[in-house]
């Protein structure tokens, strides 16, 4: 046997194997994601930017909690059919506060990226409680138990103080009233208050 | 982008370009001292391995790769903050407000740079602005037979109205039904597009600290006696005592006042119900019937065909 057949060392060696597989796609990352991290493009908060109210937060974690994103994206794409839909295209100015972002790639229901002002506050309601009493056509479940449970505000403070942590600009003002804005507030009004907030940044400035 | 992270992606890119193009050559290059079509020195099981290069058309297939890769880096942008040869790119990302996105996409017209979503706009509003001109010189009524604006206008509203007012534009609890006469803030056309501009806000105040149970029942049974329903003639005498309150939005003759948004009370058209325990419900906990602005979403060439759209549903 030739002694010279030098591949023989990866392609007997899983463990360096996986090294070099790990070092030959990194690059990959370190050229595609690693600059983003360090742009204002990522980094700097579009013109108007507020974060999320203490009520509006805890209304994106019910969002999460009931899987919204699973049939809602956040995200409107620079495409004519989507702007003429739904408004201007998303920006990554809008979303340096988001962890994690709810950009979403799936379209069960329309995009929410600026849903809000749409509707009133009313007709959120109703929507939530039974979609189709607002909208005879559509498919989504219905959330009346949203209308029941009552939020505590326990862990709103904190939640507000790991966002600080990742360099969302609340007041310690803001961390100090938190459980006091939340508590007694129904899920749904929660929920509202964080659907009319979306977007909202940028639409209100638009056309 | 900073100069540093440009430099960056562009070393790192091409570096990984030269690396892959070693590799290629590297693996192509006979270390074995064995002759192509040769056994190799090694068996398993009886199944030998012959040397044996790699299909040609497999070669080509990387080499096609790397070229590709190479002519689209200096096209399209890629590389850090060079822009790519043709000037394309699909959106304004780096802007920061409306202005600003605005503001770059008339840069990038002048500098004749291809940003592909603009471009999009602009062949859409050369091929629709004209149509939407012409439709915002007209007025409402005239525009409401035109079957060609009704139909935008149709779509327009299903797009953005349906939700709320329902895709036959016939409304439901506490969303007003357009195909009636019974208009809450004006039924003519300016009052339509005004709403649509700017929405309104209704204001049905809660009376349930200022009256008591009993003088509620009485006030809503006055209320339905209004529009001829059948009630108790002596709750209904009692409730009048107190109607004065309501006049003052209502009227004393119970017909509404649009400039207010207070719905006529007499003809028996009721956006929240008109069962005695709907009415009562209304009077203690009173109402906020909110119709949103759409002229920030929508523009008020928009709104002007979807007004005569709207006006045309109760007015043919």
């Amino acid at each position: 046997m030739s002694k010279n057949i030098k591949h023989d060392f990866v392609e007997k060696r899983v463990g360096w194997l996986a090294i070099f597989a790990t070092i030959a796609i990194s690059i990959g990352g370190l050229v595609e994601i690693t600059p983003l991290i360090f742009q204002d493009q990522t980094n700097e908060p579009v013109v108007g930017l507020t974060p999320y109210t203490a009520l509006e937060l805890e209304g994106r974690d019910i969002y999460i909690r009931e899987g919204c994103n699973n049939c809602h994206s956040q995200m409107i794409r620079p495409f004519r059919a989507e702007t003429e839909r739904y408004g201007h295209y998303s920006l990554a100015g809008e979303h340096v506060w988001e962890h994690p972002f709810l950009w979403g790639s799936k379209r069960t229901g329309p995009d929410l990226a600026r849903v809000g002002g749409r509707y009133s506050d009313e007709w959120h309601y109703v929507h939530l409680m039974d979609p189709r009493d607002v909208v005879p056509e559509s498919n989504m479940p219905g959330y009346p138990w949203l209308a029941e449970n009552k939020l505590d505000g326990e862990y709103t403070a904190k939640k507000m103080e790991v966002f600080q942590f990742y360099g969302v600009p609340y007041t310690e003002e803001d961390i100090a009233g938190a459980k006091e804005a939340v508590a007694g507030k129904t899920e749904m009004e929660a929920l509202i208050a964080y659907l009319q907030s979306l977007g909202t940044s940028l639409q209100q400035q638009a056309n | 982008m900073s100069s540093f992270w440009s430099a960056w992606i562009i070393v790192l890119t091409l570096a990984f370009l030269v690396g892959i193009i070693w590799l290629l050559r590297w693996t192509m290059t006979n270390f074995t001292g064995i002759k192509e079509g040769e056994l190799m020195d090694h068996e398993f099981d009886g199944i030998v391995e012959i040397n044996n290069p790699l299909p040609r058309w497999w070669m080509i297939l990387f080499w096609v790769t790397i070229v590709w890769g190479l002519i689209y880096l200096a096209l399209y942008p890629g590389l850090g903050n060079f822009q790519g040869l043709l000037g394309w790119k699909s959106s304004n990302q780096d802007v920061q407000s409306i202005e600003e996105s605005r503001a770059a996409t008339e840069e990038a017209r002048e500098a004749g740079l291809i940003v592909q979503y603009d471009r999009e706009m602009r062949a859409a509003e050369e091929r629709f602005g004209p149509i939407f001109e012409a439709y915002a010189k007209q007025p409402i009524k005239e525009l409401a037979q035109n079957p060609d604006a009704t139909e935008i206008g149709k779509r327009l509203f299903l797009q953005n109205c349906a939700q709320c007012h329902g895709s036959n534009a016939m409304g439901g609890k506490g969303f007003p039904n357009l195909t009636d006469d019974a208009w809450l803030y004006g039924g003519s056309p300016e009052a339509i597009k005004t709403s649509l501009l700017e929405g309104r806000q209704g204001q049905m105040p809660s009376f349930s600290g200022q009256f008591n149970e009993q003088q509620i029942t009485e006030l809503a049974t006055y209320v339905l006696s209004l529009s001829g329903r059948k009630v108790d003639p002596e709750l209904a005498q009692a409730g009048k005592q107190n109607y004065a309150v309501c006049a003052a939005c209502h009227g004393q003759d119970g017909k509404g006042n649009q400039q207010l948004g207070a719905p006529n009370l007499t003809d028996n058209v009721w956006l929240y119900g008109g069962s005695q325990d709907a009415i009562e419900e209304t009077l203690k906990n009173g109402r906020r019937g909110v119709m949103p602005a759409w002229e920030d979403i929508l523009g008020e060439d928009k709104i002007h065909v979807i007004s005569a759209y709207v006006y045309g549903l109760s007015n043919d």
